[in-house]
C-alpha cells in the first residue's frame, strides 16, 4: 500500500472535482436550452404536444436519475451506438436537467396573470411579441432564484454518474478509499468539496429570492 | 445484427423485484414518518429564540441539504465504523433517508410556520396560551396544511433518490435489479422495466399522499 | 356604413350561454355604454369586440370585414379596436412611457422616435406628461388606469373599449379618470363602455344599452332610457341604484 498524505488525497479529489463541475455546467446549459425549447411548445397551447411534454416531464420526474443513467448507457448501445460514460452522464442529466426546468420555468410563465396576455393581444401582439416582450421578461426575474437553487439539485445529481463508471469527485472517493482504506477522511472530504460548490449556489439562490420577492419590476 | 429484446428473461426472477420493492417501500415508509417527525422539531428549533440551537440546527440542515445522498450514505455506510459505529447496509439506508427528510422537512415546514398569519399567534397569545401551546394547537396544523403538496413532492424525490442505496448493497429495488442482469445479461430489459415500477410507486405514493392529505388536514375542518 | 357590425352573436361558458343572439351596430364617433346587472353579459360582449373572448355564432363586422378566427384577422381588428381594462394590466417591467411605446414600435414597426413623440404626445393628453419615466408601482390606481388609456390611444384605434375603467379605483381617484374618458367622448372618439358611473353615463354617452339575461332588454338614448324606462328591469335596475 502507498503512501498518502492528506494532501494527496485533497489534490487527486481536486483533479476529479473539476469533472463534477464540467457535467454540471455541461447538462446545466444543455438542460436550460431543451427545456426553453420545450416551455415554448407547453405555452403556444397545441393539445398534443402540450400532452407530450407533460408526459415527458411526468417520466423524469417520476423515476429515479439513476435509471435513466442506465437506460441511456445500456440502451444506447443497442441501436448501434457505443457512449462513453461521459456521453450517458451528459445526456442523461440534460433529460432529466430539461424536464424539471420546463416544470420550474412553467410555473413562473403561468404566474404572470391573465390581464397581461389580454392587454398586450388587445393591443395586437401575436404570440411571439407577448413572449418576448411582456410574460418572458417579468417570468424570468420570477424564475431566476429557483432556477439557482435547482443547479443545486444538478451538481448533486452527479453524483450519481459514478455509478455508470465516470469519473467524477464521488467515484474518485471511492478509488482512493480502495487505495488508502481511509473512507472517513476521504468521504469526508469529498463532501465537503460538494459543500463547496453547492453551498455559495444555495445562498445566492436566497439572496435572489430576498431581493425579487418585493419588486414587482 | 440486430439486438433482439428479450423482456421474458426478467420474469423467473420476479421475486428479487418484489423484495425491492418491499425494501425501497419501507425505506420510504420509515424514512418519511421518523424524518417528518425531525422534521416538525427542527422547525421549531429554527423558529426558537435561542439563536445557538436555531443556529446549530441551521448548520446541520446546510451540510446535508448541499452534498450529494449517496456521498451521504458512503460516508454512513464506510466511513463512520471509524468511529466505532458499525450499521448493516439496511441500517445506513435507513439512516440516510432520515437525515434527509428530516433537513428536507424542516425547511419546508419552516416555511410554512412564516406562513401562518400573525394576528393567529397574536389571538392564541391573548388567550394566554404559552409557546408550546401557540405551536401546537394553532400553528402547526394550518402549516402543514400549506406546505404537503410540497413535502409529498420531496418524499416522492426521495423515495427515487433511495435507488442509489444499491450501492451500499441495501436490497431495495435497484440493487434486485443490478443483481438479476448480473445473472442474465440483460440490462436494458431489466432497467427499463424497473423504471416502470418506479413510475408507477411515484405515482402511488403521490396519491397515498393526497389522501393522507384530505384524511389530516379535510376532516378536521368540518367536525 | 356603421364602424363596427355585431350580428346575432352567440356565446357560451360550458352550460351556461351568457350571450344569446346581440345585435349591435357601432357608429363613428358614437360613446356607447353597456349597463346591467353583474352577470347580464355585458362584459363579456364588450371582450367579444376585441376577440378576447372566441364567439360560438354571429358575425363581428369591423369597416366592412368580417372578421374570422384566424390569428391575422384577430390582430387586424385588434389594431382597430383598442381597449382599457378595469385591473389596468400595465406591465410592471416597463416605465409609463415604455408602456405606450412598446406596442407602436413592435407591432406597428414605428420608428423610436416617431413611438416616443406619440406616446409623450398622449402621455400629455391624458395629463402624465410629468410621470413619464415612473414604473406603475410608483403611480397611483388613477394615474395608472391613465397611463393604460394613454398606452390604447398610441394605437390610434378607431373604437375605444373601455371595460369598468373605474370599478377597481378608490372613489377619489375615480374623477380624474372620469374627466380623460369624458375629454376623449368630446374630441369624438368612438367608445364602447361598459360601466356602474351611471351619473357619468347620462352625460357623456349618445346611446345606451341595457343588457339582460344575455340579451340587449332595451336600448335608446340615455335621457329617454333614464327617465321613462319601457321595461320593468330596466326601471327595477335603475330604481336599485337610486
Amino acid at each position: 500500500m502507498s503512501e498518502f498524505t492528506l494532501w494527496d488525497i485533497v489534490y487527486n479529489l481536486l483533479l476529479a472535482g473539476r469533472w463534477t463541475v464540467l457535467l454540471s455546467l455541461t447538462a446545466f446549459a444543455l438542460g436550460g436550452l431543451v427545456g426553453l425549447i420545450l416551455l415554448m411548445i407547453r405555452t403556444a397551447g397545441n393539445p398534443w404536444l402540450v400532452r407530450l411534454v407533460r408526459g415527458y416531464v411526468e417520466l423524469f420526474q417520476g423515476t429515479p436519475l439513476l435509471m435513466q443513467l442506465f437506460i441511456v448507457f445500456f440502451g444506447l448501445p443497442l441501436i448501434g451506438l457505443d457512449v462513453s460514460p461521459w456521453v450517458a452522464a451528459t445526456l442523461g442529466l440534460t433529460l432529466f436537467t430539461s424536464a424539471f426546468l420546463t416544470e420550474i420555468w412553467r410555473g413562473c410563465v403561468e404566474s404572470i396573470g391573465r390581464g397581461q396576455w389580454e392587454a398586450s393581444a388587445s393591443l395586437g401582439m401575436n404570440f411571439t411579441q407577448q413572449m418576448r416582450y411582456i410574460v418572458l421578461p417579468q417570468a424570468m426575474r420570477i424564475a431566476i432564484p429557483p432556477t439557482v437553487g435547482f443547479s443545486v439539485q444538478v451538481v448533486k445529481g452527479t453524483a450519481v454518474a459514478s455509478i455508470i463508471g465516470f469519473v467524477e469527485l464521488t467515484k474518485a472517493g471511492t478509488m482512493i478509499t480502495n487505495a488508502t482504506y481511509a473512507p472517513f477522511t476521504v468521504y469526508g472530504c469529498v463532501a465537503l468539496m460538494y459543500f463547496l460548490i453547492c453551498y455559495p449556489l444555495s445562498l445566492f439562490a436566497r439572496h435572489l429570492e430576498g431581493k425579487f420577492r418585493h419588486v414587482a419590476r | 445484427m440486430a439486438y433482439e429484446f428479450d423482456f421474458g428473461a426478467i420474469v423467473p426472477h420476479w421475486k428479487l423485484l418484489f423484495d425491492g420493492v418491499i425494501l425501497t417501500t419501507e425505506l420510504t415508509v420509515i424514512g418519511a414518518v421518523v424524518g417528518v417527525g425531525f422534521g416538525i422539531m427542527g422547525a421549531w428549533a429554527r423558529a426558537s429564540r435561542a439563536p445557538v440551537i436555531s443556529q446549530i440546527v441551521g448548520i446541520y440542515v446546510e451540510l446535508i441539504r448541499n452534498t450529494p445522498f449517496l456521498v451521504q450514505l458512503f460516508f454512513i455506510f464506510f466511513g463512520l465504523p471509524a468511529l466505532g459505529v458499525k450499521l448493516t447496509e439496511f441500517q445506513a439506508a435507513v439512516l440516510a433517508m432520515i437525515v434527509n427528510l428530516g433537513v428536507y422537512s424542516t425547511e419546508i415546514i419552516r416555511a410554512g410556520i412564516q406562513a401562518v398569519p400573525q394576528g393567529q399567534i397574536e389571538a392564541a397569545q391573548s388567550l394566554a396560551m404559552n409557546r408550546l401551546q401557540i405551536f401546537r394547537y394553532v400553528v402547526i396544523l394550518p402549516a402543514l396544511k400549506k406546505i404537503w403538496p410540497a413535502l409529498s413532492s420531496q418524499i416522492v424525490i426521495v423515495m427515487l433518490g433511495s435507488s442509489v442505496c444499491s450501492q451500499i448493497a441495501a436490497e431495495e429495488l435497484t440493487f434486485g435489479a443490478n443483481y438479476i442482469q448480473a445473472i442474465n445479461f440483460r440490462a436494458f430489459e431489466v432497467y427499463f422495466i424497473v423504471t416502470g415500477i418506479y413510475l408507477v410507486m411515484s405515482i402511488l405514493l403521490r396519491m397515498s399522499l393526497k389522501v393522507l392529505g384530505n384524511y389530516l388536514f379535510e376532516r378536521r375542518r368540518h367536525v | 356604413m356603421s364602424l363596427v357590425e355585431l350580428h346575432a352573436i352567440h356565446k357560451s361558458f360550458g352550460e351556461l350561454e351568457v350571450l344569446k343572439g346581440i345585435d349591435l351596430a357601432i357608429d363613428e364617433g358614437q360613446v356607447i355604454a353597456l349597463i346591467g346587472k353583474s352577470g347580464s353579459g355585458k362584459s363579456t360582449l364588450l371582450r367579444t369586440i376585441n376577440g378576447l373572448e372566441q364567439i360560438d355564432s354571429g358575425v363581428i363586422m369591423v369597416g366592412g370585414n368580417k372578421i374570422s378566427e384566424r390569428d391575422t384577422d384577430l390582430l387586424a381588428l385588434r389594431l382597430q379596436v383598442g381597449m382599457v381594462f378595469q385591473q389596468f394590466n400595465l406591465f410592471p417591467h416597463y416605465t409609463a412611457l415604455e408602456n405606450v411605446m412598446l406596442s407602436p414600435q413592435v407591432v406597428k414597426k414605428q420608428s423610436k422616435v416617431e413611438a416616443k413623440e406619440i406616446a409623450e404626445e398622449m402621455l400629455a393628453k391624458v395629463g402624465l406628461a410629468d410621470k413619464m419615466m415612473h414604473y406603475p408601482d410608483q403611480l397611483s390606481g388613477g394615474q395608472q388606469q391613465r397611463v393604460a388609456i394613454a398606452r390604447a390611444l398610441a394605437m390610434k384605434p378607431k373604437v375605444l373599449l373601455c371595460d369598468e375603467v373605474t370599478s377597481a379605483l378608490d372613489p377619489e381617484l375615480v374623477n380624474e379618470v372620469l374627466a380623460v374618458v369624458r375629454k376623449l367622448a368630446e374630441e369624438g372618439m368612438t367608445l364602447v363602455m361598459v360601466t356602474h358611473e351611471m351619473r357619468f353615463a347620462r352625460e357623456v354617452c349618445d346611446k345606451l344599452v341595457f343588457m339582460h339575461q344575455g340579451r340587449i332588454h332595451e336600448t335608446g338614448d340615455p335621457e329617454e332610457v333614464f327617465s321613462n324606462p319601457k321595461t320593468s328591469e330596466l326601471a327595477s335596475f335603475v330604481g336599485g341604484l337610486a
